[in-house]
């Protein structure tokens, strides 16, 4: 009987003993079709061209990973998990939980040269005190998606500037249709809008100021985000009942026809295409100029990958960060996802009008921002995004709720 | 004869203390079990609230901070108010399922098969009843817009709106609730003494006169016990706000079980000290009511006693 207990002992700490050398722990939150089939692919070449490694990967749900993350991280960390840029992985930086990857990202003879200048652009968002602490691998543009038939049909151009842009929204109101479609129950997607809004009218530098919490939302530039918004907001250019709408649920109108532009990010033209539209009613464009001459900054979160810092294989987790940094892994993973790939060196996948113009779009970008909850620090993103919400359903009470978020500003940024 | 004496003595003690000592260990394992998972969180709680604490990183003691921070909050006065309507429109569910419970205490052919019916929304998990609420909601197409059509509120989202959306909750809330309620009624009528109502006809009592002085007395502790669950279920009412509005819109349907949750919690949520000092605040109150709760009853059993 002793002997039984013993040898059952013995198994479960076998198996509780999960990383040995050679074994990679990979926990990500890949739980839609498209990520988890990109990262089937990447673990599959990643074991062909690394026989002696074995991958153990688990997939979160998507929502369930945000609170699991704070978990393992802490009691029992993979040896690389993925995550989001910006100021999303400054609670586990701060806190000691990701390791640094600067060595990484020097130019010190890995695989593909340098990733410092093969990623340039997307180093800054990777940087928390001077060091980079993970491997960007995809990112997707956001802009306006817009009805082509809805344009055409109203005699409307694609707009260049603010001006137009508001006389689109007046000639498709006048004509009973919902110029711009929103869905604003789980918030961020208020965040989208405002973000264009203040890169257009104040410029990049002054949005990552905002972000980072060096300017008081009570400043004039922010009033100035907000007199545009009221003029989309106050003559009701924005879909009714938003804030009781997912973002999905906001789709319905603009595939029936009853909406015509949606500013969103890339992820949308999936369920807009499944619902019926095509390529040849279904359009893009950058969200137009307003100041004139401001350099076009644009909105471009950016997908990563970590190794925790108590990780147990951090030889080989390292492997695989150098391996999803290349230019023909994150080619292939990025034709998988729908989405464009970071390294400057990989091709988009062909045939695709909105990854082309995306990309497009990206590479002559003066600046990529993370988007608003990424960029702020949590607390301040989850009480502006409400700010926005309550903004867009009640204009009238914008002093309010920008004093209020300037005293939220002042305690979070302390 | 020596080890004799031992023995007799290790018994004596032990059948001196016996009685003393057997309830502890049947209750052990339940108190031991109590003690770790529901009196110790309450004090480390408690504790927490005076730390700003992210969860990950070292915290930081700030004293009172994060209670004076919470004076000066917003949402926090909106959710505690929100609570009240809770505890206010919640009730509702007391006097509806007293009613249904008697419309159906009666012998009619296929009566248990209405009654299991009424029981149904009590089966329902809370979440599934939330979906199909919101569902119901919806502005364009939900069941309820072509009544709100009729009355010229077209296209008006009950939960989109900061004055409605609570009160569609809790509406959504009571559906379960009733069925609770009625439950409890239905076995309280169950007890009720015939021959005390055979009296009261004699005497000439009908109708509503009979039933409130001669059948409502009797369901005392039914009503009691409707009256408990009810108060604990509006005060913890958590799982409908998740998935109805998540406290939407900006904030004006929450409540503090789910601001503490949104605080300390959720996708944005690292402030364990703030969630803390919220959840803190909502035992304060529960603490209140409980210890009424066992004052009334301790009276009640001593009232029975004598």
């Amino acid at each position: 009987m002793k002997k039984v207990i013993i040898s059952l002992i013995m198994m479960f700490g076998l198996i509780s003993s999960t990383s040995f050398a050679g074994t990679l722990v990979i926990n990500t939150d890949t739980s839609d079709a498209a990520p988890k089939e990109a990262f089937e692919y990447i673990i599959k070449k990643f074991e062909e061209e690394n026989p002696d490694v074995t991958v153990k990967w688990n997939v979160f749900d998507h929502e369930g990973y945000k609170q699991s993350i704070r978990n393992f991280l802490n009691t029992d960390p993979p040896d690389v998990a993925n995550w989001y840029a910006g100021n999303r992985m400054l609670p586990f930086v701060r806190a000691g939980l990701f390791e640094d990857v600067s060595d990484i990202w020097k130019d010190s003879g890995w695989v593909d040269g340098n990733l410092s200048e093969n990623m340039e652009h997307a180093k800054k968002s990777m940087t928390i005190g001077g060091k980079q602490w993970g491997i960007p691998y995809t990112y997707y543009q956001w802009g306006v998606y817009y009805r082509k038939d809805l344009f055409t049909a109203n005699g409307i151009s694609v707009p260049k500037t603010w001006d137009d842009f508001v006389a689109a929204c007046a000639t498709l109101k006048a004509a009973g249709i919902t110029p711009i479609t929103i869905g604003s129950k789980y918030l961020w997607t208020t965040a989208g809008v405002f973000d264009y809004l203040n890169l257009r009218t104040n410029g990049y530098e002054f949005h990552m100021d905002l972000t980072l919490g060096k300017v008081p939302y009570t400043d004039p530039k922010v009033q100035a985000v907000f007199d545009k918004w009221d003029e989309l907001v106050k003559p009701g250019y924005f879909l009714e009942n938003h804030a009781a709408l997912s973002w999905q649920e906001a789709l319905t109108p603009m595939v029936n026809g009853e909406a015509a532009m949606y500013v969103m990010g890339n992820f949308a033209v999936a369920p807009l295409k499944e619902a019926g539209l095509r390529d040849s009613n279904l359009g893009f464009f950058q969200f137009p100029e307003i100041t004139p001459g401001i350099p076009m900054a644009e909105e471009a979160p950016t997908d990563t990958v970590h190794i925790p810092s108590k990780a147990k294989n951090k030889t080989d987790a390292k492997r695989f960060l150098i391996f999803m940094s290349r230019a023909d892994v994150q080619e292939e993973i990025n034709k998988i996802l729908g989405q464009l790939p970071i390294n400057k060196n990989s091709s988009v996948k062909k045939g695709d009008p909105f990854l082309k113009a995306g990309l497009n779009m990206l590479n002559n970008a003066y600046a990529m921002a993370q988007f608003y909850d990424r960029d702020a620090p949590a607390q301040m993103a989850s009480e502006g995004m409400k700010g926005f919400q309550e903004y867009m359903s009640n204009p009238d009470r914008r002093q309010k709720i920008l004093e209020r978020l300037e005293k939220v500003r002042q305690k979070v940024y302390k | 004869m020596e080890l004799n004496n031992s023995k007799a003595k290790r018994i004596t003690w032990w059948q001196k203390n016996q009685v003393k000592i057997s309830p502890w260990i049947f209750l052990a394992p339940g108190l031991i079990f109590f003690s770790i998972y529901v009196i110790a969180p309450i004090f480390v709680s408690i504790g927490i609230s005076f730390y700003q604490w992210d969860g990950l990183s070292p915290s930081i003691y700030v004293g009172l901070q994060n209670y004076i921070e919470l004076l000066d909050d917003e949402y926090f006065y909106i959710s505690l108010w929100n609570n009240l309507k809770w505890l206010i429109f919640f009730m509702l569910a007391v006097p509806i399922g007293l009613g249904l419970a008697i419309f159906l205490n009666q012998i009619v052919f296929g009566i248990r098969l209405i009654k299991s019916l009424f029981f149904f929304p009590f089966v329902i998990s809370q979440v599934v009843i939330g979906l199909i609420f919101t569902w119901f909601y919806q502005p364009n197409y939900g069941v309820i817009a072509p009544f709100l059509n009729l009355i010229g509120l077209e296209g008006f989202s009950i939960l989109a709106n900061e004055n409605t959306a609570t009160y569609g909750i809790i509406f959504a809330g009571l559906y379960p609730q009733i069925a609770y309620c009625l439950i409890l009624y239905l076995t309280g009528l169950n007890n009720i003494n015939p021959e005390q109502i055979e009296a009261g006809r004699m005497d000439g009592a009908k109708g509503f006169h009979l039933f409130w002085n001669i059948v409502l007395p009797q369901l005392r502790h039914a009503t009691f016990l409707a009256i408990v669950v009810t108060v604990i279920g509006a005060l913890r009412s958590f799982d409908m706000v998740a998935i109805m509005t998540q406290g939407g819109p900006y904030g004006y349907s929450n409540v503090l079980a789910y601001y503490m949750f949104e605080q300390a919690l959720s996708e944005y949520g690292y402030r364990m000290g703030y969630g803390s000092a919220i959840a803190t605040v909502l035992f304060t109150i529960m603490m209140f009511y409980i210890l009424f709760f066992i004052y009334r009853m301790y009276r009640n059993e001593r009232e029975d006693n004598n």
